[in-house]
């Protein structure tokens, strides 16, 4: 199939970008979407152009550093990343538009290159359980049930893609950080430090610049690893308790 | 050159313990004095980086990803084996010894491989306590699978996602030590050179991937944690950033690499639909517990699966190997497929494809059972094929995934250039000829939580903190020089074919003569032509932009211009290594009935091979291998 592109170029994080406008043919259905780019990347280079710089690594949907935002959708219409997006989800003629996530915590570095190490840094504000090397006992020591692992495991399962903010009106972080609370609260390992890290993490995440939450429930529509908005509930939760009954922060 | 393993002595039970008391201690109130390097934040480096920023040593961790979080090792599926024996099914620490060494064809390392099966028990320990989810059965205790090559089930998992949520926990781990000031992150920032000076590693040069700034670390010691060279092939299931050059560029100082061409190839990905392909995708081996592989027993046979009636069917791993059926090895379940499919009755559109039912299982256990183990296995495959695979069988090729070779290292881990260590995947230690399912994750965690905190100490209490040059030193300034003149030849080429392309070319070279199968002539006709390639890179490759900017270009070449090196080794190593074992199979060396024919007498060594400066033929050395616990037997699956 052939298509048209209209791409946010942006040679830097100073410098003012815009829509470019390409055209790619002969496009196979079964292409992903990053194997379409990889093929106008080549066009370009070839013609003296230079290539469109995107972020992604894995592409198999895991390790969530794939992050363009198609048609006015995070990860583009299927609920799944980019990397996992294939071509057979567009029609020959079609006309695609492509750009970075846009949140002020996010900032632009190149293209569709965008600076997550936000992220990073509210993880690094307390979404760890505390213990060092060789100090765990025995793993069965403590049986946890299998609905409270389950349920774990799926808040868990955030690949720190940053969908939900680029999804939101508001650009917050609350899913994100919500399913890191929702996670470590449920388990008993992470019940010491339960308090103490939900009011640093969400501190860290205000003082990152992410906005607030309206409610709206547009990231956990788009989240491609089908985060549930009830990380949320629990999140206001955790965080109501820990501020009433505070000693820290 | 000697090669000395110090491998410790005494009986095999207890060469750890003993070797952990005899190691010197770095007294608690020096150890911040000391600065370590680790380049890599997957599951070795993460876990390295986190347990000595525990211990007190200020450490400098980096990454080419834009998070520690995203390392190759997220998209690990399967699962991480340990000897825990919870299931009562007769697992010991000396049966994963056992069943490692016999799958890795008796070309591992006994101390080393048996200090991994008794660590093993305090990595699931150390990661339930971290947090990580791991599947549990209804009373709430840990639940276990059986994986490819075991007839115990002492696999632990999170659903397929086991790599995500083991990473997950070091990541976390890790990020503790960032907050507490102990470890310091580069993110997006690549190695590019290692510094050596007076015979020892001192420090690294990078560049950061945003500003294109070439930068000097200076340090006591530097491990590489840098992950598998799987992408010398071009498709592999490897992230497409998974690289050798700080591997690569650590043995061209002087570090010698550990059998380079022990390659795994895995049975179970999706096959390649066209020419755009740019990386191959893995499904995980537990799906071999419940489906079954088969093939059309008449080659040419067109017609769809369901229309196939089962006496047409040819279920032939259970055919040949009735005792371990569809759970033979990954080599043997590799080669097999191959085999049929060169016979021509492969399947789907390419031809080059084998089918993975799950009909019985969804029959015998309900789909909603299925859907529990496997559910995103199954989503992945659907969302890449657009076939569901509930309703009609998977259709799976080889594909190249893993490499049991990398640099060498002694016990400690540390390779041949004092102070430079080398873990997880990046160092040859565990796997011999070829790794078994599930034990890539153990040992990467093993290296990083469990072994390197000890045994750096020994080296960092032997050199003292005084023992470090500054960043002004013209060990530093050389090796910066050589980065930055590789960089702008690179860029100023202006030649007409891409990076890409010379990547593609390589790796079809690779896959067909140093793939599945090898044989000599095909790999000295590689050898030749792997050879003019690299000639022609450097006088033809276009790479465009500047050293200055976010280049995506200029970081592959310089990956690329590495693989084209480390290729060529690859070839020499399988050319010179006369016998079949595990991975590789050399045609000339196989059985009647065309399995793999080892050659104990000649060949049971660690081929480290040394390099000699451009061009030049590398030179072999050897370890031999030396087993008092378990008898060389002919690996068999019947
Ligand atoms: C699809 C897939 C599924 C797998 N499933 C399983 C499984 O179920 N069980 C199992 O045991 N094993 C599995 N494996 C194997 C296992 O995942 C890997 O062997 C293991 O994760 C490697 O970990 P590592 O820490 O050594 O390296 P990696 O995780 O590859 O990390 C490498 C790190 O080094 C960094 N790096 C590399 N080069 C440079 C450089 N020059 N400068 C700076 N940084 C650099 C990277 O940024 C990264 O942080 C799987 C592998 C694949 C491909
Ligand atoms: S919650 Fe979903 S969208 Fe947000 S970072 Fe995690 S996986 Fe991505
Ligand atoms: S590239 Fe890893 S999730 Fe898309």
């Amino acid at each position: 199939m052939n298509l048209t592109l209209k791409v946010w170029r942006q040679k830097n994080a100073n410098s003012k970008g815009e829509l470019k406008t390409y055209h790619v043919k002969d496009i196979s259905p079964d292409m992903s979407f990053l194997e379409m780019f990889d093929v106008l990347n080549e066009e370009l280079l070839l013609k003296g152009e230079d290539p469109i710089a995107f972020d992604h690594d894995c592409r198999e949907g895991i390790c969530g550093m794939c992050s363009m935002y198609i048609n006015g959708h995070p990860h583009g219409p299927e609920q799944t990343t980019t990397c996992q997006l294939h071509m057979r989800s567009f029609k020959d003629g079609d006309t695609i538009v492509v750009e970075p996530w846009r949140a002020k915590a996010f900032p632009v570095v190149k293209d569709l290159v965008v600076d997550r190490s936000a992220f990073d840094r509210i993880i690094q504000a307390g979404g760890y359980i505390s213990v060092n090397t060789g100090n765990a006992p025995d793993a069965n020591e403590i049986p946890i049930s299998k609905e409270v692992a389950d349920a774990a495991f799926n808040a868990a399962t955030c690949i720190g893609c940053g969908a939900c903010v680029a999804a939101c009106k508001n650009a917050s972080a609350m899913l994100f950080v919500s399913a890191k609370v929702a996670q470590l609260s449920m388990l008993p390992q992470g019940q010491i430090e339960r308090k103490r890290r939900v009011e640093q993490m969400v501190a860290k995440m205000d003082e990152e610049g992410f906005g607030a939450c309206t409610n709206t429930g547009a990231c956990a529509a788009e989240c491609p690893k089908e985060i549930s908005l009830a990380n949320i509930a629990i999140l206001n939760r955790e965080y109501l308790i820990a501020k009433a009954t505070s000693e820290y922060v | 050159m000697k090669l000395d393993a110090k491998i410790p002595e005494g009986p095999l039970a207890e060469k750890w313990n003993k070797h952990k008391f005899n190691l010197k201690l770095v007294n608690p109130a020096n150890k911040r004095k000391y600065e370590v390097i680790v380049v890599g934040t997957g599951l070795a480096g993460a876990s390295a980086a986190a347990s000595l920023a525990e211990l007190g040593y200020n450490v400098k961790a980096f990454c080419f990803q834009d998070s520690p979080r995203r390392a190759h090792s997220i998209a690990a599926q399967g699962g991480i084996n340990a000897a825990k024996n919870y299931q009562n099914d007769g697992d010991s620490v000396y049966r994963l010894f056992y069943d490692t060494i016999k799958g890795g064809d008796y070309r591992a390392r006994e101390a080393n491989v048996y200090r991994l099966a008794e660590v093993s028990v305090n990595i699931i320990d150390q990661c339930v306590a971290q947090g990580v989810p791991f599947a549990r059965e209804y009373g709430g205790l840990l639940a276990n699978r059986s994986f490819g090559g075991a007839q115990v089930s002492r696999t632990f998992y999170a659903r397929g996602q086991t790599g995500q949520q083991l990473l997950l926990g070091a990541y976390s781990a890790m990020s503790r030590q960032i907050a507490a000031g102990k470890v310091k992150m580069y993110p997006r920032t690549e190695m590019l050179d290692l510094v050596v000076h007076d015979g020892k590693a001192r420090g690294i040069i990078t560049r950061n991937l945003i500003t294109g700034k070439i930068e000097r670390h200076s340090a006591h010691a530097v491990l590489l944690c840098t992950g598998g060279y799987g992408n010398v092939f071009f498709l592999s299931t490897n992230a497409m950033g998974s690289n050798a050059t700080a591997a690569w560029r650590a043995h061209k100082k002087g570090a010698l690499f550990g059998n380079p061409c022990f390659t795994q190839i895995h049975p179970t990905c999706i096959p390649v639909t066209g020419d755009h392909q740019s990386k191959l995708t893995l499904m995980s081996e537990s799906l071999r517990n419940d489906g079954r592989v088969w093939v059309p027993k008449q080659a040419g046979d067109t017609r769809p699966p369901y229309e196939i009636p089962e006496d047409e069917r040819d279920y032939f791993l259970e055919r040949k190997y009735p005792s371990f059926g569809n759970l033979v090895p990954r080599d043997v379940a590799s080669r097999n497929a191959k085999y049929v499919c060169d016979e021509g009755r492969g399947v789907g559109a390419s031809k080059l494809a084998v089918y993975l039912d799950f009909a019985d299982a969804i029959k015998r256990e309900g789909e909603a059972t299925i859907r529990a183990k496997y559910g995103n296995l199954f989503d992945m495959y659907e969302k890449i094929t657009g076939e569901n695979p509930y309703k009609t069988p998977m259709r799976i090729y080889p594909a190249v995934h893993y490499t049991m070779g990398g640099l060498w290292v002694d016990y400690n881990l540390m390779t041949t250039i004092p102070g430079l260590y080398a873990l997880g995947e990046a160092n040859f230690s565990d796997h011999g000829a070829n790794r078994l399912g599930a034990s890539a994750l153990m040992q990467g965690l093993a290296d990083g939580y469990f072994i390197i905190p000890y045994t750096l100490g020994d080296y960092l209490a032997n050199i003292g903190w005084n023992d470090k040059i500054s960043t002004d030193h013209p060990a530093f300034t050389e090796a910066e020089q050589a980065v930055k003149h590789q960089i702008s030849t690179l860029l100023s080429i202006n030649g007409k074919k891409t990076v890409d392309q010379f990547h593609k070319e390589l790796g079809k070279i690779m896959w067909d003569y140093c793939g599945m199968s090898r044989n000599a002539e095909g790999l000295k006709g590689a050898k030749q032509k792997i050879r003019e390639l690299r000639e022609e890179y450097w006088q033809n490759v276009r790479v465009g932009g500047s050293n200055e900017e976010l280049n995506i270009t200029l970081e592959k070449a310089t990956r690329v211009a590495d693989f084209l090196e480390l290729s060529e080794l690859m070839v020499d190593d399988a050319l010179h290594r006369e016998e079949s074992c595990g991975g590789h199979f050399r045609e000339e060396y196989q059985t009647p009935d065309g399995e793999a024919l080892r050659n104990d007498e000649k060949f049971a060594y660690v081929a480290a091979w040394e390099y000699k400066g451009p061009n030049e033929q590398a030179v072999v050395h050897k370890e031999d291998l030396i087993f008092e616990n378990v008898k060389l037997t002919q690996r068999s699956y019947k």
